[in-house]
């Protein structure tokens, strides 16, 4: 069984972002750049997976500027066994890296497409769904476990009040929740044998997928800065102040 | 709490703009040290120091490995901890392909062992031994020994240690007692060795010691000492661990620092050894490993100097004491303090100075080792041999203050177990006593590498120096211009301390200036290399991390302000301090 796992580079989870000095957007330029948390795992889940003896073959897909050969090349060293880069220095939007996704897929024909329930730069939690709906297969979102069996994955999923667990026929699309599983520390060997995995780039146009963005991003700025709190003398005076000014009583 | 961070951002700038690394990718054998693995290899490390070994470093501290009944146990979570080391495969990191290791240069080993020690030096004085145990089977050990013990401890599966300690034989290894009695194909050890880092411990299945030991018929003093290989278990001929042999455990040490690294008493009773090389040659092996056992520990000068610096930097923008010193106000955090920031910056400053001359040496060894022309191989071994007792001496002697300027910055906190700065001070503490202490580094220095061939190789590095110079004045950059007059006034110091030890008949007189002349030498050799630093930051400020390249001019120029204008001083303590220092006779000391 084929498992396709998207990773996306995304700005590191430990940089304070700062957004750039004309409102347009966050600033990257000399940013430590990593794979989004939950894509990484993604491709835990993938691989174990193939070490259940469930999966024959991961595939690690990244769209974006070439730099992203970084984030396949961790993906490969986590275990995936070879990588395609759509590379474009285009803006991606989740419905463009969708149909990006989708055309990939059905050049490859996999069984499974895992990724992260959002990436952390835009949080968007898009692409899963969108790409499902394109190639009107079914969907698990927000996994925190996976069993494979007979043609069909039983996902528990993460939702609001607690866990849902579903059975979808393959082939299908998941994606992961924090919870699904604690990603494996690279080895040294799997880092040099990761050089020597074939990773293919393709561009956009090739797959005959148009990614101009259908959103303008108007304006980028900082979260306001949060108000010094006030000291009340007593409880009465904070009932006062929930009931009038905040008004949630 | 703060926790460790590997400074990928220096440690690339420094491999990349510094070391050379895309030169040492060039020689034979490196071709897989490309810049892309490189980088992937110091994430991932990063990643597993800042996840796995820094957790268990207060803990390691505070429980300590202990001792019962001739077996040690480590601190929790170090058997686990030592276990995903191997299965990472970053044992074998340093090693050989054929034996199973990584290949790859001491240039990319250095970071990378960087920061296991600076997330965890207790831990990492494993490895660091078993590495050294490597390194003499490879030199020397008999193809039967390498094929029986190298590929389980280039795993890990097995550690190694290093005997040579004992009570009456410290700095003189010539008095060294132990016995080594001939049986058919194999020794019996009898003796006590003291001071056996990972001597006995829980976190691996065998333990193979490097013993030094006399012969009976062996002659006195240095030329009487061979060399052995004594398992804690005998290896099966199916290569597991088979008879315990007699190589016990008597106790561990209580000691100030790195107290999660067992240091045994080991006594031999008859222990079953197998010689390394040839008979009465033992001392003689001990010596080609030198350079890179002294190497090591220099490193660990800077990796706790790093962390240290890490962990002082944390508190200083945290900590909410005192008005700014202009506008007034609201009290501020500590680091708007000019004297903090002073503290910082000399944290900062030689850190960085003492990586890039580690780093830079590391790749020289790497070009003594493998470039193709002999005669460059040579040059490159003379820079090395230099230049060993000064990383080994000066970064750690600077590691140790730097240790200290954390606690200071952390005040009466830094004096409190609980806040973790003092930990860094009291494992720094050994660094510049083991593997040689700072006195010998310095005499070795001074007597072997400088005397001996009358200053050849200082010179030729004190000329590579003058080059520099012409480069540094084509700067227009004021921090630059600033720095070159330190550095000139440096290379002055040095050069005439290099012409009063080669014209000084009396050993007497320059071993009294050693250690200053060491400290003299690690100042410049900083100083060259915060200048080289701050021109390829110049060269590079309309590509580059402007942030990251404006700061390191700036603290070129701090280092050449407040460090390399010491050396002046330095250089009257080297050529008149000597007089004072013999004056006294030994009755004299009593006389107060």
């Amino acid at each position: 069984m084929k498992v396709l796992v998207a990773v996306k580079r995304v700005v590191d989870f430990n940089v304070k972002v700062r957004v750039k000095a004309d409102n347009s957007g966050v600033e990257t330029a000399n940013v430590k750049m990593s794979m989004n948390p939950f894509d990484e795992i993604a491709v835990e889940a993938a691989v174990r997976l193939k070490e259940a003896g469930s999966a024959t073959e991961i595939i690690a897909i990244s769209c974006g500027v070439a730099q992203c050969q970084e984030t396949l090349r961790t993906a490969l060293a986590i275990g995936a066994d070879r990588a395609i880069l759509v590379e474009t220095a285009a803006e991606l939007q989740p419905l463009a890296v969708a149909k990006l996704l989708r055309a990939i897929c059905q050049k490859e024909s996999p069984q499974l497409v895992i990724m992260g329930k959002q990436a952390i730069d835009d949080d968007s939690n898009q692409t899963g769904q969108m790409l499902a709906a394109l190639l009107g297969w079914p969907q698990a979102t927000f996994a925190s476990k996976i069993e494979l069996a007979e043609g069909r994955a039983k996902v528990t999923r993460e939702v609001d009040g607690g866990l849902e667990t579903v059975s979808i026929k393959l082939p299908a699309v998941i994606t992961t929740d924090l919870r699904l599983n604690e990603p494996r520390y690279v080895t040294l060997p799997n880092i040099m044998k990761a050089k020597k995995k074939a990773l293919e780039t393709l561009k956009p146009e090739a797959l005959g997928v148009d990614v101009s963005p259908r959103l303008a991003t108007l304006k980028v700025v900082e979260p306001p800065k949060r108000k010094a709190g006030v000291k009340v003398p007593d409880a009465k005076a904070l009932l006062e102040k929930l009931r009038n000014e905040a008004k949630v009583l | 709490m703060s926790t460790y961070t590997a400074p990928l951002k220096d440690m690339k700038f420094v491999l990349h703009e510094l070391a050379g690394l895309a030169e040492v990718a060039k020689l034979p054998g490196y071709e897989e040290a490309s810049p892309d693995t490189v980088d992937a290899i110091l994430e991932e490390a990063g990643k597993f120091a800042a996840g796995v070994l820094d957790p268990l470093n207060a803990t390691g501290d505070r429980e300590g490995s202990t001792w019962t009944d001739g077996a040690v146990r480590t601190p929790k979570g170090f058997r686990e901890a030592y276990r995903q080391f191997c299965e990472g495969g970053w044992n074998a990191l340093p090693f050989e392909g054929e034996w199973g290791g990584q290949g790859l240069p001491r240039l990319v080993s250095t970071p990378v062992q960087e920061m296991w020690k600076s997330a965890n030096l207790s831990f990492s004085l494993c490895p660091l031994l078993t590495q050294g145990a490597v390194e003499a089977l490879l030199l020397r050990g008999s193809d039967e020994l390498k094929r029986r013990y190298l590929p389980k401890m280039v795993e890990g599966n097995w550690t190694g240690t290093m005997n040579l300690t004992e009570p009456q034989a410290g700095s003189d290894l010539s008095l060294v007692r132990t016995r080594a009695e001939r049986q058919g194909d194999h020794y019996l050890i009898s003796g006590q060795k003291i001071f056996i880092t990972y001597g006995e411990h829980d976190l691996a299945q065998n333990i193979v010691h490097l013993v030094l030991a006399r012969t009976p018929d062996a002659p006195e003093g240095v030329k009487g000492i061979s060399l052995f290989v004594v398992p804690k278990f005998i290896p099966n001929e199916d290569g597991t661990p088979g008879k315990r042999n007699p190589a016990k455990c008597a106790s561990i040490e209580h000691k100030l620092g790195i107290h999660a690294s067992p240091t045994a008493v080991m006594v031999y009773d008859k222990a079953l050894g197998y010689l390394v090389g040839e008979e009465n040659r033992g001392l003689e092996y001990m010596f080609i490993m030198m350079n890179a056992a002294r190497f090591a520990v220099g490193l660990e000068g800077v990796a706790i100097a790093e962390r240290a610096f890490q962990r002082a930097l944390a508190f200083a923008r945290e900590r909410i004491q005192g008005r700014d010193l202009v506008q007034g106000g609201k009290s501020v955090p500590i680091i708007r303090h000019p004297d903090v920031r002073r503290m910082l910056m000399l944290m900062k400053s030689q850190t960085e100075a003492m990586r890039a001359l580690a780093y830079t040496t590391a790749a020289t060894m790497d070009f003594a080792r493998k470039h193709p022309d002999a005669e460059a191989r040579k040059r490159h071994q003379a820079f090395v041999d230099l230049m060993i007792p000064v990383v080994k001496g000066w970064s750690t002697e600077t590691g140790i203050e730097i240790a200290s300027l954390g606690v200071q910055v952390h005040g009466g906190m830094g004096f409190v177990e609980e806040t973790g700065a003092a930990q860094y001070l009291r494992d720094a503490r050994i660094t510049t006593i083991y593997e040689g202490t700072t006195g010998i580094q310095a005499m070795d220095l001074v007597g072997r590498k400088i005397a001996r061939e009358a200053g050849t190789t200082a010179k030729a590095w004190l000329g590579s120096l003058k080059a520099l110079d012409a480069e540094l004045a084509k700067s227009a950059n004021a921090d630059v211009k600033a720095l070159r007059a330190q550095l000139a006034q440096g290379v002055q110091a040095v050069s005439d301390s290099v012409n009063f030890i080669v014209e000084t008949k009396d050993p007497r007189a320059t071993f009294a200036g050693a250690v200053p002349f060491l400290k003299l030498m690690g100042i410049v050799a900083g100083g060259w290399q915060m200048a080289r630093a701050a021109l390829a930051a110049e060269r590079k400020l309309n590509s580059g991390d402007k942030d990251f390249l404006h700061a390191k001019i700036a603290t070129a120029r701090f280092y050449g302000d407040q460090v390399l204008v010491q050396a002046p001083a330095l250089r009257d303590t080297v050529v008149k301090g000597a007089a004072g220092v013999l004056a006294l006779s030994e009755e004299q000391f009593l006389a107060a």
